[in-house]
């Protein structure tokens, strides 16, 4: 039995560790250093009707234990990910998820719909939460029912389980949870970046053209793993965890706290061979804290607090 | 392309802010063209986390070592300028297009166009070019006479012009009022520096050549989109508008890019 091995809709993955979308290209970079196969599943970039050049530059900023970035969804488009980059990954076992964002429902329904009936999708990644884009994206992820409403709008015309990515950037996440979760999604991505701001004291200006940008990176972990633990507890589909994931440890945190997977984000650019090195960890430290597989420790912290509360 | 850690054998402040670093490791070997660039995590860190692009100054094969000269901005580059020889970085590397030299015959005569901390991989290219039997005439710009740095290195290879900004040596003025004080022709020109050096450089030569930019990074091998600049025309190819600093440069063809 491969005690890696987590199954989620749409997604038998040998292991549970996937790139975060953004953070890999739609592969190419990377798989000069490795085999993808080595991947539990391959998160893409987000992808628009039209092809977007993103905002201008600098688009990074660095912080202690995190980096701001406003890329801006930049992307090729449709047209050529489905002419280029989706073919160019059938050679490839692990699922892919593929990120769909847009300025309007009907930007993201065509994506969704076109995306999705290609044989090598397994998944798509709803985008109501990126922080850098002046339409779309976390507009559609800070209120519950406008989530709700495009979250149902988007699974009326997908053929593959649609996880919805939620954003940090909102008072109460319980309840966009529930209301995506209301409305069919099959499963949740969290955390998005926190969007923050650097400022350049030599200019005086915000070191990002974009002047804000999103917070990734270890310093965010705290906050990913107080919100999966509060989610987790009251939504009955699986959570794909992410934010600042840089160590094995921080996979199972992640776990315990109510992630049925993982994708790692920022590492990569540290470490481009960050998700392997993570992948060839985890067996270890399984047999080291005493478990039987990994499927048995996601959400296992609330479980224990809620046994606690009962006594 | 390498992931390994490079020993530091050498290291110095050679002007006010500026340090040569000399790393050695297998990696040193597999550089292919001049211009390329190395992606360094200086220490295994959360401030500074990112890894920092180096430009490659010089290699030496058989000792398995690379130069670079940098200069000390922040925190990273701070904390590298303070590294004792014998410790380790982690190099990520060589990344990037450099600099084309295939055309280059001998006796062509090419002009290098360098700024500030934009001149040092402009010295790896020279040695290449006057391998090759090329004639070098260089121009280097500095703010002032105490900046300058790698004059008496490019001596050895041709002609040097020294610019800086307050005429304290060389010419008054930019770089551009070397270039059109210029009375040797030339059939090429390679220019590293700061934008607005780079910009004001291609648009006072008719030559043809080459331009290496630089950028604040993410990955350094074209995945995070960081680094991105405007195509001055879309690829026929791909469609795409735009170029990757860090994979599809560091260098690009005068013009082919929006500076």
């Amino acid at each position: 039995m491969n005690r890696l091995e987590v199954n989620l809709p749409g997604l038998v993955m040998k292991n549970p560790v996937m790139p975060a979308s953004g953070c890999f290209g739609f592969g190419q970079e990377y798989a000069k250093f490795y085999d993808l196969n080595r991947l539990g599943a391959i998160c893409v970039k987000a992808v628009t009707v039209e092809r977007r050049s993103g905002n201008p530059t600098p688009r990074v900023a660095e912080t202690p234990g995190g980096m701001l970035n406003a890329i801006g969804l930049q992307n090729p488009g449709l047209e050529h990910v489905l002419q280029h980059e989706l073919p160019w990954l059938e050679k490839y076992e692990s699922p892919i998820i593929v990120n769909v964002a847009g300025n309007l429902p009907e930007d993201y329904m065509e994506v969704a719909r076109e995306i999705s009936k290609v044989k090598n999708v397994n998944a798509i990644e709803l985008n109501i939460s990126c922080p850098n884009v002046k339409e779309g994206g976390i507009a559609f992820g800070t209120n519950a029912q406008t989530a709700a409403d495009l979250t149902e709008k988007v699974k009326s015309v997908s053929k593959v389980p649609v996880y919805v990515k939620l954003s940090p950037n909102v008072t109460d996440i319980v309840e966009i949870a529930k209301a995506v979760e209301s409305a069919g999604a099959d499963g949740l991505s969290m955390i998005n970046t926190l969007l923050g701001m650097r400022i350049d004291l030599n200019t005086g200006k915000p070191i990002l053209a974009n002047r804000t940008g999103g917070l990734s990176g270890a310093g965010i972990k705290p906050v990913a793993i107080r919100m999966i633990y509060e989610v987790s507890q009251k939504v009955q589909i699986p959570i794909i965890g992410m934010g600042g994931i840089f160590e094995v440890d921080d996979i199972l945190e992640f776990m315990m706290a109510g992630a049925s997977a993982v994708a790692v984000g920022t590492a990569n650019f540290i470490d481009p061979f960050a998700c392997p090195n993570l992948i060839d960890g985890l067996e270890e430290r399984l047999d080291e804290l005493g478990f039987d597989s990994l499927t048995s420790i996601v959400g296992r912290s609330s479980a224990l607090c809620n046994l606690n509360h009962v006594r | 392309m390498r992931l390994e850690n490079m020993m530091i054998t050498a290291q110095m402040e050679i002007a006010p802010k500026i340090f040569q670093v000399t790393l050695r490791g297998a990696l040193a070997q597999t550089l292919e063209t001049p211009g390329q660039f190395i992606h360094v995590q200086i220490e295994k860190s959360i401030d500074p986390m990112l890894r920092r692009p180096l430009s490659i100054c010089d290699v030496d094969m058989d000792k398995q070592e690379l130069t670079l000269i940098y200069r000390v901005e922040g925190k990273g580059t701070k904390r590298l300028s303070e590294k004792k020889l014998g410790e380790e970085v982690n190099v990520l590397g060589p990344l990037g297009e450099g600099f084309p030299i295939e055309e280059v015959k001998e006796n062509d005569t090419c002009l290098l166009v360098g700024g500030g901390v934009g001149i040092p991989p402009l010295y790896y290219l020279a040695k290449q070019l006057v391998k090759k039997g090329a004639n070098v005439i260089t121009i280097l710009g500095f703010r002032s006479e105490g900046d300058i740095f790698l004059e008496s290195e490019f001596e050895q290879l041709g002609k040097v012009i020294i610019t800086t900004e307050d005429g304290s040596k060389g010419t008054l003025g930019f770089v551009t009022d070397a270039i059109h004080d210029l009375t040797e022709e030339y059939s090429v020109y390679y220019t590293c520096g700061p934008k607005g050096m780079l910009r004001a450089v291609e648009n006072s030569i008719v030559s043809p050549g080459y331009i290496s930019l630089e950028e604040r990074m993410g990955c350094g091998v074209g995945a995070c989109l960081a680094c991105v600049c405007d195509l001055a025309e879309a690829n026929v190819e791909t469609g795409k508008v735009y170029a990757k600093i860090c994979s599809d440069g560091p260098v690009f063809k005068a013009g082919e890019v929006i500076i």
